[in-house]
């Protein structure tokens, strides 16, 4: 027995690779270079990447405009015009979410603890904060997870699935646990990702061996032969692909498995949140709609009963709850789920039209996420600290003194309703693109939410399942209410300190909720959210009683060109999304 | 003794595990679960490569153990950073997060 080597076409290949490589010379470059130099170093190395990645996708795509792609590595991955798409929007949508991740703003710190390895409030977190040891190992991981994210909708054959969705994973659990403040949320966030994820690939792995059963081969196309021909194995059949869907679209946050979804979303540093909620959605729809579009249109009659309950019941649910959140990223994260529900109104209708109208409604809702995230990230909490109490060793204090004895403190980000209270005020150009985001998650007319809506909802419709795209109509129409709500809390409602400005004493501010009140460890990391009392926190310095405000940090400029963009793209996508409508229906042709 | 018998059983385990991950309240017994859920899948995936007379399910076994190699390094890393933090592992104790 001879063994002959695959022949490997590198340069279709190359978006992928690109990034992994340069994901593992970020491992290395944590270990040997410098301290000083690291983190320009990884920067460097990650933009460049990710610009290399979306030149690679921009050069092979008239070559497979015209001949509509071909298989690599021997079927392992169809590099066809789907996947030049997701692969473009993946790249450019983690560019975007890499300037979020790297701005340091005005307070010098990024979102990411130092030392994440070390164990919150301890001494050796101390020393390591005094000697100014600073790890940059953030930037490999989001490179590695996004490898796997533009793996993920390529993939041929069950196998690459499954290491893609792993290869994605793996690095998201660890970066959801690396917030600087609000460690403990973080890392539990970390670990309910880690146990529901894990869960969630040992049900789509075991589905990849009942389908490996049924047709005994891994390979799409011969797995879609093998379901067009009935055979006495027709159980292992529909518990494999239903345990397959299942796997998806716990990825995509769908009910009834969406359990993680606000918890991660909440616990998670909020640059990371936006780069997940855009990035990890595309690459899990895009493998979804590969598979049901390509394996199991044979069995759409039996997977329908499915996924039609699943869509309604995660546009309603995620609606449902997202009206009564009080925590704002915990509120961006049911609106996600609801979005997950819509994308799949356009999946479903199993239609050449509703390829298109998931592509472009996921590069939509990215860049109006990681755009909102971003937001998020740059409003924070401020405590006011007469100055005698305040804790030594600060370097995060801004030279931002109103009154001369008071000391302020930027802490974490302001993520409670009632903080953002009056922002369109006090910062009217951030609270304007906030709203521009909320507008287009609302799918009002002008923005790009609202043409990605209009296209899934009539590729349902052309699709024969008018009743899913009716509840998406519906929900969004409910969806509405609490987007504009927040418009109007920035707008037209007065900020809570300032309705109690007359008072002497700067008491506690009374429309400030407890979640808001931060633990007062100030100097340390380790200020966290003591919600409902709980108080499981290593309070290193006695609560001197802070007031705290919200205020915008300004960003050091990254951030701001990231939300600027973003803005840009969800109304340019909304006035003139014919270019790009027909650049993507150009090429929305899975290989079979 | 026919192969069905490998699936029964592989199903049975399966099941354990995915009742391990559901019930029980230690962070690392669930993950234990998770682990049986993956090696219950390596047995039908072996037993299907023998039922199909070729070696892919055999190869993706190997791939599958490789995946949860990787999946217990950062999955302990994130129970063990955990448990230092507050000195317990039980999930019941992760409940800061809530709606």
């Amino acid at each position: 027995m001879s063994f002959t080597a695959p022949d490997i076409a590198w340069g279709a290949l190359s978006p992928v690779l690109i990034v992994l490589a340069a994901g593992v010379l970020g491992v290395l470059a944590e270990a040997f270079v410098p301290d000083r130099a690291r983190r320009p170093v990884q920067l460097t190395l990650t933009f460049g990447a990710l610009v290399g990645s979306i030149v690679a996708v921009a050069a092979l795509w008239s070559g497979v405009k015209s001949d509509g792609g071909h298989d690599v590595l021997d079927g392992s991955l169809l590099v066809d015009g789907p996947t030049l798409v997701l692969q473009g929007a993946i790249a450019v949508l983690t560019l975007l979410a890499l300037l979020v991740v790297a701005d340091r703003t005005a307070t010098g710190e990024d979102a990411f603890a130092p030392t994440a390895a070390s164990v919150p409030g301890s001494e050796y977190e101390e020393l390591a904060r005094s000697k100014g040891i600073t790890q940059t190992e953030v930037y490999p991981l989001l490179l590695l997870a996004t490898g796997g994210m533009m793996i993920l909708p390529a993939t041929g054959d069950l196998l690459t699935l499954f290491v893609a969705l792993e290869v994605l994973s793996l690095p998201l659990y660890l970066l959801t646990g690396m917030a600087r403040r609000r460690r403990l949320l973080s890392q539990e966030a970390a670990l309910k990702y880690f146990l529901l994820g894990a869960f969630a690939s040992a049900l789509l792995i075991f589905g990849v061996a009942l389908l490996y059963g049924y047709s005994g081969s891994l390979r799409y196309a011969e797995i879609a032969v093998a379901v067009g021909d009935p055979s006495s194995l027709d159980g292992l059949l529909l518990v494999g692909s239903v345990l397959l869907l299942v796997g998806l679209l716990f990825k995509v946050g769908a009910v009834p498995f969406h359990a993680w979804t606000p918890d991660v979303y909440q616990g998670a540093p909020t640059p990371i949140t936006g780069f997940m909620a855009a990035c990890t959605k595309i690459a899990a729809f895009g493998a979804l709609l590969r598979v049901y579009y390509t394996v199991f249109p044979g069995l759409q009659w039996d997977l329908d009963v499915l996924l039609w309950t699943v869509a309604i019941a995660t546009m309603v649910l995620g609606t449902v709850v997202a009206l009564v959140q009080t925590d704002i990223k915990r509120l961006l994260a049911y609106s996600s789920i609801a979005h997950a529900g819509f994308v799949l109104t356009g999946v479903i209708a199993l239609d050449e039209a509703g390829i298109t109208a998931v592509l472009f409604y996921l590069l939509a809702y990215g860049v109006a996420t990681i755009g909102a995230f971003g937001i998020v990230w740059l409003v924070r909490e401020r405590s006011v600290v007469p100055l005698g109490a305040a804790a030594d060793g600060d370097d995060n204090t801004l030279a931002d003194d109103e009154g001369g004895d008071l000391r302020t403190t930027v802490l974490g980000e302001a993520t409670h309703l009632s903080q953002w209270a009056g922002l369109g005020r006090t910062s009217p150009v951030l609270a304007g693109a906030f709203a521009l985001f909320l507008l287009s998650f609302a799918g009002i007319p002008l923005t790009a939410g609202f043409i990605g809506k209009f296209a899934v909802f009539s590729a349902a419709v052309e699709g024969g399942a008018w009743p899913l795209a009716l509840v998406g109509v519906l929900s969004s129409a409910a969806a509405a209410f609490f987007y504009v709500r927040i418009i109007v809390l920035m707008y037209f409602t007065p900020a809570a300190h300032e309705a109690t400005q007359e008072g002497a004493v700067p008491a506690t501010a009374a429309g400030t909720p407890a979640a808001a009140e931060p633990a007062a460890a100030e100097g340390t990391d380790v200020a966290l959210a003591t919600e409902g009392g709980t108080t499981a926190v290593a309070t290193l310095v006695e609560p001197s009683a802070p007031t705290t405000t919200t205020t915008v940090v300004p960003s050091e400029g990254l951030a701001a060109v990231a939300i600027g963009v973003c803005a840009l793209v969800t109304v340019v996508l909304g006035v003139f999304p014919t270019p790009v409508l027909d650049l993507i229906s150009d090429v929305a042709r899975f290989l079979p | 003794m026919t192969l069905t018998h490998y699936l029964v059983l592989s199903g049975i385990l399966f099941s354990v595990g995915a009742a391990t991950v559901l019930l029980r309240r230690n962070a690392i017994i669930a993950f234990m679960g998770v682990e049986l859920m993956l090696n219950a899948t390596n047995l039908s995936l072996v037993t299907f490569s023998r039922m199909h007379g070729e070696l892919t399910g055999q190869v993706l076994a190997f791939f599958v153990m490789v995946v949860a190699a990787a999946e217990v390094v950062v999955g302990l890393a994130i129970i063990v950073a955990i448990f230092r933090t507050r000195r317990s592992a039980s999930i019941d104790d992760v409940n800061l997060l809530k709606s």
